[in-house]
This record gives C-alpha cells, sequence and structure tokens, in this order.
C-alpha cells in the first residue's frame, strides 16, 4: 500500500484515505471507490444521495456489506480480511451536523473528552491550545446551550482536533447556521483544513460550500460517484448532465449531433456550435446562467456564432442579480414556456430592459458543454 | 410500641432498590440497541411482576426458592434457605419493583441523542465510559423517577412478601403487613398508628423530590434540558 500512496501523493507523503465500499440501503446501494489525499475533498450530492452514509462507514459508525478502508497504514475495514476496528480506534475526527456537543459538560469539558487517557496537566495544556486556535477564549466554562451557532461549531471541531485525528470528516457543517455567520464559519474550516495536512472530507449538498471549501469535488448521486476530480475541472465541464444539474447548472438540453459538425439542441430549439466536437456524440448539452450573453450593439454579432432572437417570458430578482427566462421561440414565450435561464448583473439589465424584443441571446462555443450522458 | 416493623420495611426496600437500580439500569442498557423476536419477549419477561397479581409472583417465588425449588434447593448444598426470612422479603420487593426500574430507566436512555453517543465512540471513548459519562447524566432525572418509584412500590409491598417471607415479628413483618395483622386482631390503635407512619414516609419522600428535581431543573436549563 506504501508505494501505491507514494505514486499518488508525489512521494513526500503517505497521507492517504483509501475507501471501496458496498452497502445495500433503503433505496439503492452504496457503492463507491475513492482516495482521498491531504487535500481537502468535497462530497456534492443531492439529499438523500449517501454522502452521509459515506462519512458514518469511514467513521465505524455504521458497517459496510463489502470493501476495504484504509488510512496510511492501518485497514480500518476489510471485508476479505475480517477487518473491522472499532469506532473508538479509528482516530478520525468526526464534525457532525449538528455539532452533538454534550450538553451536561462545558466547552473545556467537551473539548477534553477525547483526552480522557492524558494525564491532567496534558489535557489541559491541549485544551487551552485548541481553545485559542478556534477563537473560543473566554467561553471555556461556558456550556453548549449558551454558545452561538458559530461557536458551537467552533466547540464541536475542536473537540475533534483534539484526538489529533488521522482524518476529519465534516457532515454539512454549515447547514445549521445561519447565512451571515457562514462566511466566519467558512474561514476557521478553511484555516483549519490549510494546517491540517491530512484527508479530510466535507459533505453537503450546497455547491457552493463544495466549491469554497473543497480542493477536490467528489459529486454522488444515488449511492455512486457521478464525478470525481479536481472542483475547477467539473464544474468547467461536468462529465453527465446529472453533475451539471448538481453543479448548479440551469440549462441542460437534450441534444443530437448533425453531419454538418453542430448540434441540435431539441430542447431549446436551436443548432449550435462547439468549440470543439466531443469524440463521444453528445447526448446533452449544457450551459451555465451566467455564461449566456446579450448582445447590446448589432456591431457586435460580426463573425460570431450562436446568436439567436430571444424573449423574455418573465425575471425573478435576487438582491445582486436578475434571472431571466428566455425564449428562442416567440410562440413559446407567448404561452409563457421558457427555454434558458440567464442571469445578468442588475447594471446591466438597467440598460437592457426597455429595449424592444427580440433581444440577441449569445451562448458562446467555448461555454457550451456537451454531455454523453 | 414495637419499632420493627419499620426498621424493616426501609432496611428491605433500600436494599431492595440498591439491587434494583444496579439490576434495571444493566437490563436497560444491555436492551438498549437490541430488536428483534428474542428481546421482545425478554422484555416480556422483565415486565411480567408488574402485571401479575402478587400473590402469583409470590407463588411463583416460593415455588422457585422453596425447599424443592430449583434456587432453594440449590441455596439449601450451601446450608441458606431464605424461604420465611429477612432476605426472602428483599426478594419479593426486588422482583416486584424491577419493573419500574427497567422501564423508566429504558424510557429514559432511549431519549438521549444518539449522536453523542456517537460523537463519543469517535473521540476514543469505551462503551462503558460512554454509559458512564454521556448516557446516564443525560438520563439520570427518568433513573431517578425509576427509582423513587421503585421505593415506593417496595415500600407498599405486601402479597408476594406474605407468600415468601410470610408474618414474623421481629423478622419479617414489615409495615403493611404489620397494618394487615393488626386489622385482622382488632388493633384499630396500631393499624392506624402504621398508617400515620407510612404517610409520614410517603410525604417526606415526595417532598424531598419535588425539591431535588426542582434544584435539577435550574442546573438543567444551563444544558438546555428540561
Amino acid at each position: 500500500m506504501r508505494s501505491v500512496c507514494a505514486a499518488s501523493a508525489g512521494g513526500s507523503t503517505d497521507v492517504t484515505l483509501e475507501v471501496q465500499i458496498e452497502k445495500q440501503l433503503a433505496e439503492f446501494t452504496l457503492d463507491v471507490a475513492f482516495r482521498a489525499t491531504e487535500t481537502p475533498l468535497s462530497v456534492l450530492g443531492a439529499s438523500g444521495a449517501g454522502k452521509s452514509m459515506l462519512l458514518r462507514c469511514i467513521a465505524g459508525l455504521e458497517r459496510p456489506d463489502r470493501g476495504r478502508i484504509t488510512l496510511n497504514d492501518r485497514i480500518l475495514f476489510d471485508t476479505a480480511q475480517r477487518v473491522g476496528i472499532a469506532a473508538r480506534e479509528r482516530r478520525i475526527g468526526m464534525l457532525f451536523q449538528h455539532y452533538a456537543l454534550f450538553p451536561h459538560r462545558t466547552v473545556a469539558q467537551n473539548i477534553a473528552f477525547g483526552l480522557h487517557d492524558l494525564p491532567q496537566d496534558e489535557q489541559a495544556a491541549r485544551t487551552a491550545a485548541l481553545v485559542s486556535r478556534t477563537h473560543l477564549a473566554g467561553l471555556e466554562q461556558r456550556y453548549p446551550r449558551e454558545l452561538s451557532g458559530g461557536e458551537q461549531q467552533r466547540a464541536a471541531l475542536a473537540r475533534a482536533l483534539a484526538i489529533q485525528p488521522e482524518a476529519l470528516l465534516l457532515d454539512e457543517p454549515l447547514s445549521a447556521l445561519d447565512t451571515h455567520l457562514r462566511g466566519q464559519v467558512e474561514a476557521q474550516l478553511q484555516e483549519t483544513f490549510a494546517s491540517f495536512r491530512r484527508p479530510a472530507l466535507l459533505v453537503t449538498h450546497n455547491m457552493e460550500e463544495a466549491y469554497r471549501l473543497g480542493e477536490r469535488l467528489l459529486v454522488l448521486a444515488r449511492g455512486r460517484i457521478a464525478a470525481f476530480g479536481p472542483k475547477e475541472e467539473i464544474f468547467r465541464r461536468p462529465p453527465s448532465s446529472e453533475v451539471a444539474r448538481l453543479t448548479g447548472c440551469k440549462n441542460i438540453s437534450r441534444a443530437r449531433a448533425n453531419s454538418d459538425g453542430t448540434v441540435e439542441a431539441l430542447d431549446w430549439a436551436c443548432r449550435l456550435r462547439l468549440a470543439q466536437m466531443p469524440a463521444t456524440p453528445p447526448t446533452f448539452i449544457g450551459i451555465r446562467a451566467h455564461h449566456i450573453d446579450f448582445l447590446e450593439t448589432a456591431g457586435e454579432a460580426a463573425g460570431e456564432q450562436n446568436i439567436f432572437p430571444c424573449w423574455i417570458v418573465r425575471t425573478s430578482e435576487t438582491p445582486f442579480r436578475i434571472t431571466l427566462f428566455l425564449s428562442l421561440d416567440p410562440a413559446r414565450a407567448a404561452a409563457g414556456e421558457p427555454h434558458l435561464q440567464a442571469e445578468v448583473f442588475k447594471e446591466k439589465w438597467e440598460r437592457f430592459r426597455d429595449r424592444p424584443q427580440p433581444w440577441r441571446a449569445r451562448l458562446a462555443p467555448e461555454s457550451l458543454f456537451a454531455m454523453p450522458e | 410500641m414495637d419499632w420493627s416493623p419499620l426498621l424493616i420495611s426501609l432496611a428491605t426496600s433500600l436494599v431492595a432498590t440498591a439491587v434494583t437500580l444496579v439490576a434495571g439500569l444493566a437490563a436497560a442498557a444491555w436492551r438498549q440497541n437490541r430488536a428483534g423476536a428474542g428481546a421482545a419477549l425478554v422484555d416480556g419477561i422483565f415486565i411480567l411482576p408488574l402485571v401479575l397479581p402478587p400473590t402469583v409472583v409470590g407463588f411463583l417465588l416460593l415455588l422457585l426458592f422453596g425447599r424443592n425449588g430449583p434456587l432453594g434447593t440449590l441455596l439449601l448444598q450451601f446450608g441458606a434457605s431464605v424461604v420465611f426470612s429477612w432476605p426472602a422479603t428483599v426478594i419479593a420487593a426486588t422482583v416486584v419493583s424491577f419493573p419500574l426500574m427497567y422501564i423508566t430507566a429504558r424510557a429514559a436512555l432511549e431519549q438521549v441523542d444518539p449522536h453523542l453517543l456517537q460523537a463519543a465512540r469517535t473521540l476514543g471513548a469505551s462503551e462503558a465510559r460512554i454509559f458512564r459519562e454521556v448516557a446516564l447524566p443525560l438520563a439520570w432525572p427518568g433513573v431517578l423517577a425509576g427509582t423513587i418509584l421503585s421505593f415506593a412500590r417496595a415500600l407498599g409491598e405486601f402479597g408476594a412478601t406474605l407468600m415468601l417471607a410470610g408474618n414474623i415479628p421481629g423478622r419479617t413483618e414489615t409495615i403493611p403487613i404489620a397494618i394487615y395483622f393488626a386489622v385482622e386482631a382488632d388493633e384499630i390503635q396500631r393499624a392506624m398508628a402504621w398508617c400515620a407512619v407510612d404517610v409520614g414516609i410517603s410525604i417526606v419522600l415526595l417532598g424531598g423530590l419535588y425539591y431535588w428535581t426542582h434544584a435539577q431543573r435550574l442546573r438543567r436549563e444551563r444544558w438546555g434540558q428540561h
């Protein structure tokens, strides 16, 4: 195993979490195989995709039906060798969705819970170090109930880090927090990951969290890995329509390749040219809402491809941006059935809004991505 | 007045409650995370003394601990016989009060958020330590309520005790038995005196419980539990 790790991690370290497990769940089978190294890995999936179960299997709180889990040089679980290390011996830190702080113990007692076997003075020293590292100074004697959501989260993080875990698992770490706290907590998590330098898995259903906190991304759909790799790559070129949808792509159409090198977007009623035709013929084509462009002057259109007249069906405002639901066909527009969603900043919208329709929308070839499934 | 029934009742109830507390907690902890027909059957057996008439329980205990009963013959080999002795009052009180302890302790342990137990596991704690330091402190109000109920039930035990321990003044005569035989012998004064003692004990017990839970509630508000 050591040689495999060395090959993957560039030879310098052997911090690797290797997971290859199967577990039958109520509605589908969780069946995954991947390897996490010292860069944080985001696990993205809709709720009920098996994300939490995956973490629980790695932590030893659930038992997979088959497979193997190794952490660095230790076999944590292996059905072939009949190995199943108990959760308490795995040294894997886990942050629960609602933190699971012990309500009857103070912050300091919570953090020290995993340090039970150490001498008193060392427990105190380690707790103090974690308190300052997670910015909890002054709150040591409080009970969890007396902390804000962000403070509870940091206390739970400190408690998980106290055992000096060899890997860290975070189950929806931000979902229980108010929006205005998320930025702070994200910064704390990024700080933690930066100094942790061991496998860290973060489960979330929020693609923006997944993107901001992870380096690599694993997309889970109904228990299977739909995509795994560097996050930029997956967001730029989703390998399937499912991944496109999970990574927040609003515009996905069934597609058919034409003999002249163009692609017919069947749901958008248009014929598109791609920057590069994929090797496998596409069955879906997608474009992100903010990549749809509107031409402001007639001159801009010269020599451009994929420009279509469009009609606005309806709009939806967020504080800084506006979502435009458009149709490329006046009859569909009149019937109130949009083809596409575009997203523009309000400044741009202000310049446009009173112009006569149709406008001209551009689906730039380099922004389109074709998907084989 | 002969105070021995009071002392016998208190000693019997205290010992029975102590045994019940330990056994009930152990049984409830064992029952956690277990499901299926076997566990349900065990449940039924544990709760049986609560639903059976005390005379039936007493009779079954008599069969079990009697000269020809399986436990009776076993004890006889060590030269011991419990029937019609003080330990018999303890056995009867323990058996009838056990279901109350078991049911309340189990319910209290089930109320503890399983994520807390799982978090403790990932932090390296043994199951025994998790029970001692996480599950039990959080389930304590329920466990205490079960203890009080068990004590009260042990104190009021009559039928099974009479069957198994008889009425030997100074040895197995508890307050309820003393009252019954006082009435039987037309000693109304004596019966009334013991009734007053029983009422007094109950009031002290319930009052103490009220103050204690009130103090606990104030403390637990900081934990966010009521």
